[in-house]
């Protein structure tokens, strides 16, 4: 039996800005939402598919020294968080750009054959979203 | 972290997006620096502290870049060097030449078989020119 994706981890500067854009404009589901000292690990995924992504706070749990080193690349917009999936690309555009996301690229055919668009998310990760 | 030095790297990063995206239009540093919604001098020097490469050598990379992957359609150098928002048939060859080593016409006719087994976003990636300086 190979091994299969359970969780993975994006950071965000602010949780409840990362929640209108993964779990308002993407259609996320809230699956899991823990405080700890201040700070926040909210589980967002996919209905449907048991695949958890853990938006976590980069201070969190951190030194004020690597929480900032963090943030910095996060906010500075060296950093992808995912590739997602939508059966209609056009449609999930429209919502997102409605949402206020910034747009880094329009849905466009690339030239080996996919077709997809690219947003930041509020914190500044890199989200490329393909048809299914 | 101060909401003013957020403020700051939000700023740089839109700058750079608005480079990605806007690569063929003529983009000078004072219209970056107005996407960063900073002074010119102040916009270069973060911008080098965060990217490690000037604004103007930013651009010209992405543009290199650019014009490699229309080099490896067959695009003509010509039409390469307007698409990509150089003027100067002149500049674009000597820093195509200077940065990859190779003239765009012999790019463009080498052999990129081992790039088409990569999706774009791959060969965007690895055909990005290095540039090793450091931010001083």
């Amino acid at each position: 039996m190979p091994v299969t994706l359970a969780s993975t981890f994006v950071p965000v500067a602010d949780p409840e800005a990362a929640l209108g854009f993964y779990r308002d404009a993407l259609g996320l589901e809230v699956r899991l939402d823990v405080a700890s000292d201040g700070f926040r690990w909210v589980t967002v995924g996919a209905p449907g598919q048991d695949v958890g992504i853990v938006l976590f706070q980069p201070h969190g749990g951190r030194s004020p020294g690597e929480g900032d080193a963090l943030l910095t690349l996060v906010t500075q917009g060296s950093l992808q968080a995912a590739v997602f999936r939508a059966d209609d690309l056009d449609a999930t555009f429209e919502r997102v750009r409605a949402s206020g996301a910034e747009v880094l690229q329009e849905p466009a055919s690339q030239p080996w054959g996919a077709r997809d668009c690219a947003f930041r998310d509020p914190s500044g990760n890199l989200v490329r979203i393909a048809q299914a | 972290m101060t909401p003013e030095e957020l403020a700051t790297l939000t700023g740089l990063r839109r700058a750079r997006d608005l480079m990605d995206r806007e690569y063929a239009q003529p983009l000078d540093v004072p219209a970056m620096a107005r996407a960063a919604l900073m002074s010119p001098a102040h916009f270069s020097r973060r911008f080098r502290a965060a990217y490690g490469e000037t604004p103007c050598t930013y651009l010209m990379t992405r543009r290199i870049e650019r014009a490699k992957a229309l080099l490896r359609q067959g695009w003509s150098v010509t039409d390469t060097c307007m698409a990509v928002g150089c003027t100067s048939l002149g500049s674009f060859s000597s820093r195509f030449s200077e940065v990859v080593g190779q003239t765009p016409s012999q790019y463009r006719a080498g052999d990129h078989r081992p790039l088409q087994a990569v999706p774009s976003c791959v060969a965007q990636v690895a055909t990005r020119p290095r540039r090793t300086r450091t931010p001083a």
